[in-house]
């Protein structure tokens, strides 16, 4: 079996020379985005507070960097770069698409036993 | 070319369209249905969490401390250490891996060994975590309808209820079976109880019990002098040191629960890792893969450990982060 790796990331802004090379960048990269999250979650700056389609900004960067970390992980460190396109697709869509669905039917269910908790007459808070 | 051959080549077997290997794509197809299992998980916890979004625990001031460092406040710095452990033992493993393809017995036995190392730290600092988690610090008041109380002094600092709580008459014995009904029994009894803790609030000025409602500034309450009194007075039950699956002192009893299912479920995931890797280990120790010329044992293992790898990235925002 050959053992071919595509060696560039980002969309081949940076192209690495080995594998082993591909794999230190990767960590470099993991690791200030991990670096940036933990100073964000600190500091807390109060112009990332304003709310953002119903969530706060910065948990919106949270979210959106932990995506991020995601990709690289499964891209590079679990070599989905270099699967066919067959099997990318039969992992990946089927996870996000089965995820989404149910992040979305959960979260909107709690949004309304919230409600119902906030502006009915149902008491919870004694 | 004839139908015949056509056909023979297209169900003749053999084929291979995806140029996986049986074993590998098995692997990826278990990780696709261990990644709902936790997906389903961390929802139900999204759930809870817009269920009382307006009173849910704040983890900076959950998790707080570090070891070896006491009473400093050191919100999530430990995580971020624990993270970053299990990203570098995803690196040896992805390392190993690579050393593999290229039938480097030598460097897949180090990078695995250090693999393992990474795992056995983390799995060591999440018990070191639970163990924090469990025996608390502050202490808290749950009140009638199982909201929590906590204690704040007048700058918002919090204060520990062993430092004011004050020794009231008639304080009740735990309960043993020896000593009465043998038929029932009841666990450790709380070190003080609500009336102690009125008397040392009723004692000192200076303490102000905080709700766990969340302001417009997304902090929690703090009643005024009167009111904490009163609140203490007419709906303190039960003093709540640390947390279980029934109460929890940093809020939401369900935030305890959900803390122990997930983070638990993804250390057995990492525990079983780390036996599954030591099993590979000692295969490529004993020269299996370099007789069999092929390392991919190792590959199929290192998509699991990077997997679990994975799942802590989400666990670490969704519970630590947001």
């Amino acid at each position: 079996m050959a053992h071919e790796h595509k060696l560039e990331i980002f969309r081949g802004l940076l192209k690495f020379k080995s594998n082993t090379q591909k794999i230190w960048g990767v960590l470099i990269f993991l690791t200030i985005v991990t670096i940036v999250e933990v100073a964000l979650g600190i500091f807390k700056p109060e112009s990332l507070m304003v709310k953002v389609l119903g969530m706060k900004l910065l948990n919106w960067i949270f979210i959106i960097l932990t995506i991020v970390k995601a990709y690289y992980i499964t891209w590079d460190f679990m070599h989905m770069r270099d699967e066919t396109k067959g099997l990318r697709r039969a992992v990946v869509w089927t996870t996000i698409f089965l995820i989404l669905y149910l992040i979305f039917i959960l979260l909107q269910e709690g949004g309304y036993v919230f409600r119902v908790y906030d502006e009915g007459y149902i008491k919870r808070d004694f | 070319m004839s139908t015949a051959v056509a056909e023979s080549k297209t169900w003749g077997g053999g084929n291979e369209p995806l140029k996986a290997s049986y074993g590998k794509m098995m692997m990826w197809f278990f990780i696709v249905s261990d990644a709902l299992t936790f997906s389903g998980f961390l929802a139900a916890y999204g759930f809870s969490r817009f269920k009382f979004i307006d009173a849910w625990p704040i983890a900076d001031e959950v998790f707080t401390h570090f070891p070896f460092l006491h009473g400093v406040d050191a919100p999530m710095y430990y995580v971020a250490f624990m993270t970053f452990v299990l990203i570098m033992s995803s690196v040896t493993m992805v390392l190993a891996v690579d050393a593999g393809h290229h039938l480097d017995k030598a460097k897949v036995t180090l990078y695995m060994f250090l693999t393992i190392l990474g795992g056995l730290i983390f799995v060591g600092s999440q018990a070191w975590e639970w163990n924090t988690f469990i025996n608390g610090d502050y202490g808290a008041v749950q009140t009638k309808g199982g909201n929590i109380l906590q204690f704040v002094d007048t700058e918002g600092h919090r204060v520990a209820i062993r430092d004011f709580a004050i020794d009231a008459h008639g304080e009740r014995v735990r309960h043993e079976r020896k000593t009465g009904l043998w038929f029932v029994s009841e666990g450790t009894l709380p070190t003080y109880t609500v009336d102690e803790v009125l008397n040392g609030l009723e004692a000192h000025d200076n303490i102000l019990v905080r709700t766990q409602l969340l302001t417009e500034e997304g902090e929690k309450t703090v009643l005024s002098r009167e009111e904490s009194i009163r609140q203490i007075k007419d709906n303190g039950k039960l003093v709540v040191e640390g947390a279980n699956l029934h109460v929890n002192e940093y809020g939401s009893p369900l935030f305890a629960d959900f803390f122990f299912f997930i983070t638990g479920f993804h250390g057995f995931h990492v525990f079983s890792g780390v036996v599954i890797n030591i099993i590979i280990f000692f295969n490529v120790v004993l020269g299996t893969y370099e007789k069999r010329k092929s390392y991919e044992m190792v590959e199929k293992v290192g998509l699991y450990w990077h997997f679990v790898d994975l799942v802590w990235v989400f666990v670490f925002t969704f519970f630590y982060l947001v």
